[in-house]
């Protein structure tokens, strides 16, 4: 529906917008499918921090797309066959919904039935996250650093010079008063809401990722109002550089720690006397490590792209 | 048990086939970049519908519900998001930083200005000095 209209229209800046309203389109879906966290994830990475990323590069590589010189039928083939395949292969899986699936018969019910006596966490996605798969998390949260590290490299802002960093970038949208006052009075709210997001995250759906994606979505909001350089003064470049790593480091010295005290890596039970103290200690904790890698790279990767649009405009 | 059960997954095919042709019929990059986003999307909602149980509520443990979706798709789902755009961030640098070593992202003029430098590597191989006036007169012919 709104994905064939992205297919067909060659103004990318409307594309964009599409994608944002897409993405909050999945982000009630999920949310009807009873996936909570992923819908507050979805809607936050797709219909915020993405479209962003996407219309800052826009602005550096230009808005439209040219008329397509292949011929379509080609792809147009092979693609009703992949799909005509992928149909066929899914005439013996399980009917929607249905509660004896195979999927919901090996781990799930573990996890269901005795997460609340091992873990004490009533919300199941943050126990599995962060304690029963907690290796896995970290090979994520990795990525996500690596991915930050890459964009860092590819789009290196030489050093910049005393007259440059002195100079204020001033903000596009700085004539609107109106979204200046309203985002001066939402700003601590956003803020805020991360950090309960962030906390709250064993009881309600919440959790690291979330909450890094919505405090870096409520500081991109805040420099696209008041300029790159008033946020920069706030988050210098080297210290939100130096989080990326401090996150990463956390979970790991979480895992190291635990090893010191006689456990396996990440097995958290061992941290306090009480197992179940102890495996809340480890999850926020690990959590809490998530929170700060997800948030620096996001804030970093938007900086980056907005200092090169800058950049891209004083050469001009 | 009719074959309309199935339709979580005829969506899901339906998307992803979007998706590809945008990536497969497409030569500019950050409109693949986006045909993968569709791509991708169409995955997680596979497995997010995979994990749905008819008549079940979030997994967050009450005393009043005992039926619950399954968590662990969730947990896969809810880390790829938040990993697919940290990878589409990188993506979008690389589309930036050839955008400005080539001056355009349209895959087939890419293409033709790597070719170019190809010519001119091999005869400078050759010998052929000059190479650059040669390839000058040949392209004003």
């Amino acid at each position: 529906m709104t994905a064939i209209a992205m297919l067909r229209m060659r103004d990318l800046l409307a594309v964009v917008m599409l994608s944002g309203i897409y993405s909050l389109i999945s982000a009630s879906l999920f949310l009807d499918l009873d996936a909570v966290d992923v819908a507050f994830t979805e809607a936050a990475v797709g219909a915020g921090i993405s479209t962003l990323l996407m219309l800052a590069s826009l602005k550096l590589v230009g808005r439209f797309e040219n008329k397509s010189r292949y011929k379509p039928a080609l792809a147009l083939g092979v693609v009703l066959v992949t799909g005509a395949l992928l149909i066929y292969g899914t005439l013996d899986m399980p009917h929607f919904g249905l509660a004896d699936a195979p999927a919901h018969l090996h781990v799930a019910p573990r996890y269901i039935n005795d997460s609340m006596a091992e873990i004490g966490v009533p919300n199941i996605v943050t126990s599995v996250l962060a304690s029963y798969r907690g290796f896995d998390t970290l090979g994520e949260v990795v990525v996500v650093f690596t991915a930050g590290i890459g964009v860092m490299s590819l789009l290196l802002v030489s050093r910049q010079t005393k007259e440059e960093s002195q100079t204020m970038v001033p903000a596009d949208m700085q004539q609107q008063i109106i979204l200046r006052v309203v985002a001066k009075f939402m700003l601590p709210v956003i803020l805020l809401f991360a950090l309960y997001v962030q906390f709250h995250g064993d009881y309600g759906p919440g959790g690291g990722f979330q909450a890094g994606v919505i405090f870096a979505a409520g500081i991109i909001l805040y420099t696209m109002l008041f300029g790159l350089s008033n946020s920069q003064k706030l988050f210098k470049r080297k210290t939100m550089e130096l989080l990326t790593a401090v996150g990463v480091l956390i979970y790991g010295g979480v895992g190291v720690a635990c090893m010191f005290m006689g456990g396996n890596f990440l097995d958290y039970s061992v941290l306090r006397h009480d197992p179940v103290h102890g495996q809340h200690l480890g999850i926020l904790l690990v959590e809490l490590g998530v929170g700060i890698t997800v948030a620096s790279v996001m804030i970093v990767i938007f900086f980056k792209f907005t200092w090169r649009t800058v950049k891209h405009q004083y050469k001009e | 048990m009719n074959i309309l059960g199935l339709y979580n997954y005829w969506i899901v095919v339906v998307l992803m086939m979007i998706g590809f042709y945008i990536v497969i019929a497409h030569e500019n990059l950050i409109k693949k970049l986006i045909g993968l986003g569709i791509f991708q999307t169409s995955v997680f909602f596979f497995y997010i519908s995979i994990g749905k149980v008819a008549g079940g509520t979030a997994p967050i443990l009450d005393e009043k519900y005992q039926l619950y979706s399954n968590p662990l798709p969730h947990v896969l789902i809810l880390t790829a998001i938040v990993v697919g755009i940290a990878t589409t961030a990188l993506g979008l640098a690389l589309v930036v930083r050839i955008q400005e070593a080539y001056g355009s992202i349209e895959e087939s003029d890419i293409q033709a200005q790597d070719t170019l430098d190809q010519l001119e590597c091999s005869l400078e191989a050759y010998g052929i000095e000059h190479a650059e006036k040669l390839n000058d007169q040949d392209f004003n012919e």
